[in-house]
């Protein structure tokens, strides 16, 4: 079943068409993934997805649990289930990271959001009086990015270059935390151009210039990061157990 | 206890110091002396005129205070001046802390003027939060000036906070002259709506060798306030270090204006500074939104971080 549905979406900026005609199906309880090189459009429709600012001004239709959303503001999406992890996480002077964890939360409770801390390995009696400011890490700071989603509890989660700025064991984790949600059901895409990330899902879209080239299953995607030059103007097959690359 | 006592410390908050004897408080309300408790090598005198009252501190060298001192100035009235005229004088090698309640909850037409001269010893440390708390009202005018000198060594930190109400009219002017290897710390935190102003000036000398000072100001207004945060730091000394750090955030029809200025006679001196005025960034703002929470109410969040 479809959770999320992208038809025919074009999008341009200052003329400049970045996204191609994009047509994408997003299974419930499924990783999906997107892969591409850098500028290929990936992270604008995300972001085109999860209407952020800038990106809202686009031709075609995204709708979410068969609800057309292109209208919605960016809360009112996240109250129907979906959310966006930045590539890089905001920092906010003074603001706690147990506030910042709760605020989206369903469940306030302390215990619970500790748990979201320690589900994403921090320990919470270090790190929940802490501000979420630039004494944090970068890996801490996505960290606790992770840990603010997982008390959310979104049907649906876009994370962007998941594994920018994180070290192995932090990546590790992360993985962890990808498979748990997956076994609850929560529907994941992943925003990459890493072969690790690539392989945590089950599915992949190839961009390239703006188009979605390829659909098919992640394992199939993978000889894309073999091979390093993909023609943008590739044929794409409906059928999606088959790939081609020339 | 006199019922201004008790209101007083209700509306700050500060109902449970009376219980403990190792906590010095001093309660001024209007110009009158109406509680005070001391602890050893902290001396307080007091001079109540008419139309000010002069209060005069000396912290005995050599002497630790190790629990904060209240004092809690304020009006319940209306209307009406209160003028605070305050000596501080810390003794060499002393430490002490001061907590300063500043209740105006009734506030239509009052004027709360502080004019304060502070000395702070060779290696003492003397820290003054200033804690105010206000009406709905816009009736509140608020003139805390202070001429701090730190000697060698010396350490001193001020915090200015408005915990709640209105801000009405705000006009902060303190100057410090820093000397040899003392720190200086000033932090502001003010939230202004409606038509409230505020203007805040904030200057710091670093005259002494390996002086260090930072001024920070963390300004929200919104609706139709102003705010102008004029922050100077200059540098004289050999290795003086300091920084400036403004951040405003504008929402409405609000206008926010920082002037930070750097001004260094050193060559071995180093200054930096920075201002950010604007609204909520962006990206702050929008993954509040991603996780749910309305325009408004991640703003909000992000204004209580910044001024918490």
């Amino acid at each position: 079943m479809n959770l999320l549905e992208v038809r025919d979406l074009n999008f341009s900026i200052n003329g400049k068409q970045i996204l191609n005609n994009i047509n994408v199906d997003i299974w419930k309880g499924y990783v999906h993934a997107i892969v591409g090189p850098n500028g290929a459009g990936k992270s604008t429709l995300a972001s085109a997805i999860m209407g952020l600012s800038g990106y809202r001004d686009f031709k075609g239709e995204i709708r979410f649990k068969n609800k057309l959303i292109n209208n919605l503001t960016i809360d009112e999406r996240a109250r129907m289930g979906i959310t966006f992890g930045w590539q890089e996480p905001a920092r906010y002077e003074g603001l706690l990271v147990k506030d910042f964890i709760s605020a989206g939360a369903k469940n306030k409770d302390d215990k619970f959001l500790s748990g979201c801390l320690s589900q994403v390995g921090l320990r919470p009696e270090a790190y929940m009086e802490r501000s979420v400011d630039k004494t944090l890490s970068g890996g801490e700071r996505k960290k606790i990015e992770l840990a603010s989603i997982l008390a959310m509890d979104p049907d649906f989660i876009m994370l962007d270059e998941p594994d920018s700025g994180i070290d192995v064991e932090t990546l590790e984790k992360m993985f962890e935390v990808i498979k748990n949600l997956k076994k609850k059901g929560t529907t994941i895409l992943l925003i990459t151009h890493s072969l690790a990330v690539l392989k945590q899902a089950d599915h992949a879209f190839l961009m390239c210039d703006g188009k979605i080239v390829e659909k098919a299953p992640a394992s199939k995607i993978i000889p894309y990061f073999e091979n390093r030059c993909i023609p943008c103007d590739h044929k794409n097959e409906p059928d999606p157990e088959v790939i081609q690359i020339d | 206890m006199t019922d201004y006592v008790k209101d007083l410390s209700k509306v700050a908050g500060i109902e449970d110091i009376f219980k403990n004897p190792d906590i010095a408080h001093i309660f001024i309300h209007h110009h009158k002396v109406t509680k005070s408790h001391f602890v050893p090598g902290f001396n307080v005198q007091f001079e109540e005129m008419k139309d000010k009252i002069k209060v005069n501190v000396v912290v005995e060298k050599n002497t630790k205070i190790e629990k904060p001192v209240h004092m809690c100035f304020g009006m319940l009235p209306k209307t009406g001046i209160q003028h605070l005229v305050m000596n501080i004088d810390v003794g060499d090698d002393s430490q002490v802390g001061i907590l300063a309640h500043c209740a105006f909850p009734n506030a239509v037409d009052v004027k709360h003027i502080m004019d304060a001269n502070i000395s702070v010893g060779k290696n003492a440390s003397y820290s003054y939060f200033e804690r105010h708390i206000h009406g709905t009202g816009r009736g509140i005018k608020v003139y805390p000036k202070a001429k701090i000198h730190l000697k060698e060594n010396a350490k001193f930190r001020s915090e200015f906070e408005l915990l709640k109400g209105r801000a009405g009219l705000i006009e902060i002017d303190y100057e410090t002259h820093c000397g040899k290897k003392s720190v200086l710390e000033m932090m502001t935190r003010i939230n202004a709506k409606e038509d409230d102003i505020l203007n805040i000036r904030e200057t710091g000398h670093l005259d002494g060798d390996y002086s260090r000072g930072v001024l920070t100001s963390r300004v929200a207004v919104r609706n139709h306030a102003k705010a102008e945060v004029y922050n100077k730091l200059t540098a004289k000394g050999a290795y003086a270090r300091g920084h400036v750090d403004c951040t405003e955030i504008v929402q409405d029809d609000a206008v926010v204006s920082a002037v930070p200025i750097v001004e260094v006679n050193n060559p071995k001196a180093h200054i930096t500074h920075e201002a950010s005025l604007g609204s909520v960034d962006s990206k702050q703002l929008q993954t509040l939104m991603a996780r749910g929470l309305t325009e408004d109410d991640a703003t909000d969040l992000i204004i209580r971080g910044l001024l918490s």
